[in-house]
């Protein structure tokens, strides 16, 4: 297969890498960039452990073509810390006891980010649509919701 | 219940949370080795049948394929999980040589410079198979005529287990009411969001490196040397973070077989990745199970009998069914004194994916039936399911009919607060047409004491390593897979060395550097490793008490370790610095590094395994689930209104970790009532993904109120027991129950659907309330 260029901005930097067309957006991240904090887990789109920001919206970057991604802004779970500084959510996320195994924590909180840079005050039917597409096995969810509550409304 | 302890029984955040949430954990699936190749496994396409010939010529000449291998380049050794304790058990050639069994079942395997390149070589292997009859299930397989799966065992029984106590004929006959119901339960899947992943690395000099998604890294070592033909001592397995397990990642599986062997014969390391498709149809799933249960009760209610003939679906292998088949009867005697018992089960081999251990592990399956079936007897006599559950709940001090020793908590308060938490007695047949509400209950087990390794393995041991720093690093083979074991482990020795969390490092396991711990399931790891944690600290303690006492000229048993100080009690002021006492220790020991051991062995006496009698486990939970639900009369649709649980776990260790671990049980309870269903025909997983196999999103989960019962088990960790595991069983019958109370249709199968319930309704047709 006959390979191209592409460049994408990733966590604030860009990369030009020369990629097989058939690559996805997941496989970029991971293995060209070894962003290993975005996961894969079914592959197919049903379970949101890939989800990342591009252009501003989550997507399942196992559904994006790398092409599609050419040109693009793209934040991972390692854009969100500023150094050792987690991320409002991350924080939520640890304090609630929103993570278990933490498999599907990197897209639930990018998920949950995307919807806080839309919306910043979120109902709790908001934030329960945004994580919709993102599968969790071991919480049961509620700690997650709470997480993002909690990370919507920081303590003044 | 504080009592003075600085960090057991507070919420506390994990202790792997912020490489978790900042994405910098390392999963097996994200490590790389140098020269690495991918290895992907070859799988039947036929539920049975014979190999004739496996051709690889055209695949070894794909330009990128390093390496081939089929069975015959195995050791002719065949594995079972309890090989090592019953070498009977073992019926599976981890790479099949002669014969295939499922629709799955591995063939060949391919190591390449890249994934897709295995994959396309995978389509270059040419099999050659004669097809043998199948057996799609469990009438078929039981036939006298069927064809055997395995020579070795007659009638396709793979494993059978019974137990009898009492007289249950006689039983029967004191009785004023006697009813015998049949309840089929489906198969469903781990669905771990990680799926299995093995790298691993045959060195040159015979040394076999691991990292696996293991539940059980000192399991797999023993089970990999005996499969490979090779001494458990050049077998090294390190467990890396785990993305759930569930009982799924127990066992050694094909992956991590065909990885060692694929990374012999290349001479680099291979890592093999399940694809979630392989997770559904070729690693294990929860057992499917037919289960006949007859009961004999007085009229008030108090149970004289019980008979259960239970018949599980194994699947083509034994995985670990000789324990499932042994649990379903075990958990039948939880949570309720029952007069005379009579279980049997047996595990029936079929050409279906093999089904192995799933949290619960037996206990959601029977517990079901068990839970239904005291809801119909209550209606039948006329009794509140409260009174029901609380006039035969065990409780502390009480030994069941088969020698289980309660050492803390009751049913009756368990079920006593979920009724007044949901307001039953309010709501209970006072509710609008087509609202319901139902109760439940379970007992649960707070870590087995059989091992799989054999008598006198089933133990844990702990390490502490103390630093002139002041910190300490534990050493623990106990294997964190998401329920927080590590961070509990932390909380019990900085509680009893008197340190704080952050001062305190864990390690991995890694069968070379950690000290041994059986494995992280039966719900055993607070309750045994917590143990070891627990007696490690103090044996480190004792040593720097000792260093701390000549140098302060007091007494050892006058002193205290609090506030990252040893002080004389009483007096904070008389004492050193935590860190100053390493220092003052190592100093009298001549430079000797300062180490705590500790171990946990459980003492269940004598145990038959073969009449079911004895302690199997040092302590037991009890828990109730009250389910409130509305349905849709027009759909079949069941809302789950709330769902209000109450569990015993002992004293709390972690809430954080115990609501977690609570409220997860609860979401995958719903998923087995309701949605989850592995879909076969004809050996045929037709939904091997998460597009068709449906679980709970966040959507799906009702509100969830928890009530946690805390009782002071004498032998658990600071008086802790088991929670997550036992909570899972209650949910689905919990729900059952309230759609007949909703509607008077009485289900005994799962998963609810709206399409079944709406041909019931539709049935029924006039509804009275």
């Amino acid at each position: 297969m006959e390979k191209k260029i592409v460049k994408i901005k990733v966590n604030g930097d860009w990369h030009e890498a020369l990629v097989k067309q058939n690559m996805t957006l997941l496989e970029f991240i991971r293995e060209e960039l070894n962003l290993t904090g975005t996961k894969e887990a079914c592959d197919e789109g049903e379970c949101g452990a890939c989800t990342l920001i591009m252009d501003g919206r989550s997507v399942n970057s196992c559904l994006v073509p790398i092409m599609e991604a050419n040109g693009k802004e793209i934040t991972t779970i390692e854009g969100l810390a500023k150094g050792q500084d987690l991320h409002p959510l991350q924080k939520a996320f640890i304090e609630n006891g929103a993570l278990q195994c933490g498999f599907c924590t990197p897209g639930m909180i990018m998920s949950s980010k995307a919807l806080l840079d839309n919306n910043p005050k979120p109902t709790e039917a908001e934030i329960k649509g945004a994580i919709a597409g993102n599968i969790c096995r071991c919480t049961g969810y509620n700690m997650i919701v709470e997480a993002v509550k909690m990370a919507a409304e920081p303590k003044s | 219940m504080d009592e003075g302890h600085s960090v057991i029984g507070k919420p506390t955040p994990r202790v792997d949370g912020i490489e978790k949430a900042s994405g910098k954990a390392i999963y097996t699936n994200d490590l790389i080795l140098p020269g690495m190749l991918h290895g992907k496994i070859l799988r039947s396409p036929y539920p049975h049948a014979k190999i004739i010939r496996i051709d690889t010529a055209k695949a070894e000449k794909l330009k990128g394929v390093t390496a081939i291998i089929t069975g015959q380049d195995a050791p002719k050794i065949k594995y079972g999980f309890t090989m090592a304790a019953a070498p009977e058990s073992a019926d599976q050639y981890l790479l099949a040589r002669d014969k295939v069994n499922y629709i799955g079942d591995d063939v060949a395997a391919v190591a390449a410079i890249e994934e897709d390149v295995a994959q396309e070589a995978l389509d270059l292997i040419e099999v050659d198979y004669e097809r043998l009859p199948a057996l799609f299930n469990i009438p078929e397989a039981t036939k006298p005529d069927a064809p055997l799966i395995h020579e070795e065992y007659p009638g396709n029984i793979s494993a059978k287990s019974g137990m009898e106590f009492g007289n249950v004929e006689e039983g029967f006959g004191e009785s004023d009411y006697i009813r015998e119901d049949r309840f089929v339960t489906q198969s469903v899947q781990h669905c771990s969001m990680e799926t299995h992943v093995s790298v691993v690395n045959y060195e040159t000099s015979g040394k076999v490196t691991l990292w696996t998604s293991t539940q059980s890294p000192f399991i797999i070592k023993r089970l990999l040397s005996r499969v490979l033909g090779i001494q458990e001592k050049d077998v090294r397995v390190i467990k890396p973070c785990i993305g759930g397990a569930f009982g799924g990642k127990t066992e050694l599986l094909p992956l991590d077989v065909c990885a060692a062997l694929l990374s012999k014969k290349s001479g680099k390391p291979v890592k093999i990745v399940y694809t979630r498709e392989e997770e559904f149809t070729a690693s294990r799933r929860r057992h499917p199970m037919e289960i006949v249960l007859k009961i004999g009760v007085k009229r008030d209610g108090r149970i004289m009998s019980r008979a259960a003939k239970i018949m599980l679906d194994g699947g083509a292998y034994s995985s670990l069914g000789q324990p499932a088949a042994f649990l379903t009867t075990l958990f039948l005697t939880l949570p309720y004194r029952q007069a005379n018992i009579r279980f049997e089960s047996y595990r029936v081999y079929t050409n279906n994916s093999p089904s192995g251990a799933m949290r619960g592990y037996g206990a959601p399956q029977v517990q079901l039936a068990s839970e239904v079936q005291m809801d119909m007897v209550a209606e039948e006599l006329g009794m509140d399911p409260v009174a029901l559950r609380i006039r035969n709940g065990l409780r502390a001090g009480e030994t069941t009919l088969s020698g289980l020793k309660m050492t803390s908590g009751s049913l009756e308060e368990c079920v006593q607060k979920v009724a007044t938490d949901s307001e039953w007695s309010k709501k209970y047949k006072n509710l609008q047409p087509f609202k319901g509400i139902g109760l439940s209950s379970v007992g649960f087990m707070s870590g087995s004491s059989l091992s799989p390794l054999g008598p006198f393995t089933a133990s844990s041991s702990i390490l502490i390593k103390a630093n002139t720093d002041g910190t300490v690093i534990i050493f623990s083979g106990a294997s964190e897979i998401g329920q927080g074991s590590d961070t509990v482990l932390c909380q019990i020795v900085a509680e009893e060395l008197g340190i704080g969390m952050e001062d305190i490092k864990i390690t991995l396991p890694d069968t070379d550097l950690t000290p041994p711990d059986t494995i992280s399931a039966s719900s055993r790891v607070t309750f045994m490793a917590g143990n070891a944690a627990k007696r490690a600290a103090f044996n480190l303690k004792q040593k720097l008490f000792k260093a701390v006492a000549e140098k302060l000229e007091a007494n050892v048993n006058d002193l205290e370790a609090r506030n990252k100080r040893i002080y004389i009690k009483g007096s904070p002021e008389k004492g050193v610095a935590f860190a100053e006492s390493v220092a003052i220790c190592q100093m009298s020991q001549k430079g000797m590094t300062i180490i705590g051991e500790g171990s946990y062995n459980p003492d269940p006496g004598p145990l038959d395994i073969h009449k079911g009698s004895g302690n199997y486990s040092p302590a037991y939970t009890f828990g109730a689930v009250v389910a409130e639900v509305e349905v849709d009369r027009d759909t079949g649709k069941v809302e789950v209104n709330k769902l209000s649980f109450c569990h015993d776990c002992g004293r709390v260790i972690n809430l954080l970790g115990v609501e977690g671990q609570l409220e997860g049980a609860v979401s995958m309870g719903v998923g087995y009532a309701f949605y989850e269903d592995l879909i076969v025909k004809d050996g045929n997983t037709l939904n091997p993904g998460f597009l068709d196999y449906k679980m709970p999103t966040v959507l799906e989960i009702p509100e969830i109120k928890s009530v946690i019962v805390e009782s002071n088990d004498p032998g658990g960790p600071f008086g802790a027991k088991e929670s997550g595991e036992g909570a899972v069983s209650p949910v689905a019958p919990a729900i059952l129950n309230a759609i007949y109370n909703a509607t008077r249709i009485r289900l005994t199968d799962l998963p609810v659907t709206p399409e079944k319930l709406l041909r019931e309704l539709e049935k029924a047709n006039t509804i009275s309330k």
